[in-house]
């Protein structure tokens, strides 16, 4: 007999928002032409941008001209971080940014540092919370071009200081980038940053659309090849259909976003007590109460990560983990290694706006015997 | 100086942990048990494992025969 599906992992891709796919479908018939041209067909492909631009400056309170859409969260943190360090190139070289931040903003910092550039990373504690004394140490340093703060882990839930980072940013002159990926659409985004970037599969949008926000007066310049398309900060045309609905989705989700934060905040405080009381050796990781609504991430001694990804699946469970093992470069996470947590038997659960507490009640009773059985077959039992 | 070695290298986590989490009962308290592991999880996690354990983690080496960890027997 095979389980109904459960899907928990939505801090990778949210299933797609019914406005999403209406507002898509809608988008298809209306906006397929080139925004950029001057005929009718590119007016209406045009007026749907613009409405689609407005909507999200408005949701993220920014101009809509501050508002550009990449075509890929990915993108959008290349961009912000390669285009913040070029547009103060003259100030210096440095880029400051915590141990956690996303893989994009590592390999966008990678290139930097292979270009010559240097890169400063400040640690976290164990809660994966970001050491302010030495961030702030760090962007008031000779030749900082930009600081870079993820607004909560993607991996572990734990909220970030922004706003005392900022000041430490303001006070020192150097702008901030934050990645707002899990935060966007869900939780009131902190103030004081100068760029901002989003992904539109997070919050229930298609995949493939990406924003990046750039408030006035930043010194940003593209690190691509000219285009004039989106304020010239991200080159090609925009997946008009998508951004659309990514648009409308991001919309509907804000508007429900306080209701469903603290609907999931809820099944999280459950998930966290109820592993932590009926999984035997479980290091249930991120701080308890800074966090995002919607994340819980649990490492199980002695357990294989791959292992329990696959027999989570068998039962119908769809979750992440940051287990070396699960990883293309059989690395560990670098947010539980930067944390110094247990890396492995490392699972991580996300909820969205379909997750219901039968859903979570069912992962809850079905986990411990999985678990356990994982541990018999394995001969780690009572150690 | 460790009192004695284990060998885990080319084993993949969370093997080296359990090869420590086995040997340790079998050992006087006070035992430094050197674990040779290669995987770069082991770094994270059996320093992790120590503290969940409530055994002295002594610090990692790295010497001819790769990235080695230190644990002390302390109960």
């Amino acid at each position: 007999m095979s389980a109904s599906p459960v899907y928990l992992d939505a801090a990778t891709a949210a299933p797609t928002h019914p406005v999403a796919r209406q507002a898509l479908l809608a988008a298809l018939d209306d906006g397929w032409a080139d925004p950029g041209k001057l005929y009718t067909q590119a007016r209406r492909a045009r007026q749907l941008l613009d409405a689609a631009r407005e909507a999200t400056a408005l949701t993220l309170g920014v101009r809509a001209d501050e508002v550009s859409f990449t075509p890929s969260g990915t993108t959008a943190a290349h961009g912000a971080v390669l285009g913040g360090l070029a547009g103060r190139r003259r100030v210096g070289s440095t880029l400051v940014h915590s141990a956690i931040e996303h893989s994009a903003v590592l390999h966008a910092a990678e290139r930097h540092v292979g270009a010559g550039g240097t890169a400063t990373e400040v640690p976290v504690d164990r809660l994966g919370r970001l050491d302010l004394t030495a961030w702030s140490t760090a962007v008031r340093a000779p030749g900082v071009a930009l600081a870079a703060l993820i607004t909560a882990s993607h991996e572990v839930g734990t909220v970030q200081p922004v706003a005392e980072a900022a000041a430490a940013c303001a006070d020192a002159g150097v702008p901030l980038y934050v990645d707002a990926a899990q935060s966007v659409g869900r939780v009131p985004l902190p103030a004081g940053w100068s760029v901002l970037t989003a992904s539109a599969h997070k919050w229930g949008g298609p995949p493939g659309v990406g924003v990046l926000a750039v408030r006035k007066g930043t010194r940003w310049e593209s690190p691509w090849p000219a285009d004039e398309r989106e304020s010239g900060r991200t080159p090609g045309v925009v997946n008009l259909p998508a951004v659309v609905a990514a648009a409308a989705s991001l919309r509907a989700a804000a508007a429900d976003a306080a209701a469903e934060a603290t609907r999931l905040a809820a099944l999280v405080d459950r998930v966290r007590e109820r592993v932590a009381a009926e999984v035997p050796d479980v290091e249930v990781v991120g701080d308890p109460v800074l966090r995002l609504p919607h994340l819980v991430t649990f490492s199980c001694l002695y357990v294989d990560g791959e292992a329990l990804l696959h027999a989570l699946d068998r039962r119908g469970f769809a979750v992440s983990s940051g287990s070396s093992c699960t990883s293309s470069t059989l690395r560990p996470s670098h947010v539980l290694e930067a944390m110094g947590v247990l890396s492995h038997g490392n699972v991580r659960v996300s909820l969205h706006r379909e997750t219901t507490e039968a859903d979570v009640e069912r992962f809850l009773t079905e986990l411990p015997g999985i678990v356990a059985g994982l541990r018999a077959e394995a001969g780690v039992v009572g150690l | 100086m460790p009192d004695e070695v284990i060998d885990c290298r080319g084993q993949r986590c969370p093997l080296p942990v359990i090869a420590a989490a086995r040997r340790m009962p079998e050992v006087p308290v006070g035992t430094v048990v050197r674990v040779l592991a290669d995987d770069p999880a082991a770094a994270v996690d059996i320093p992790a494992w120590c503290r969940m354990r409530g055994q002295e983690f002594l610090g990692s080496v790295d010497g001819p025969d790769g990235p080695a960890y230190d644990v002390r027997r302390t109960h």
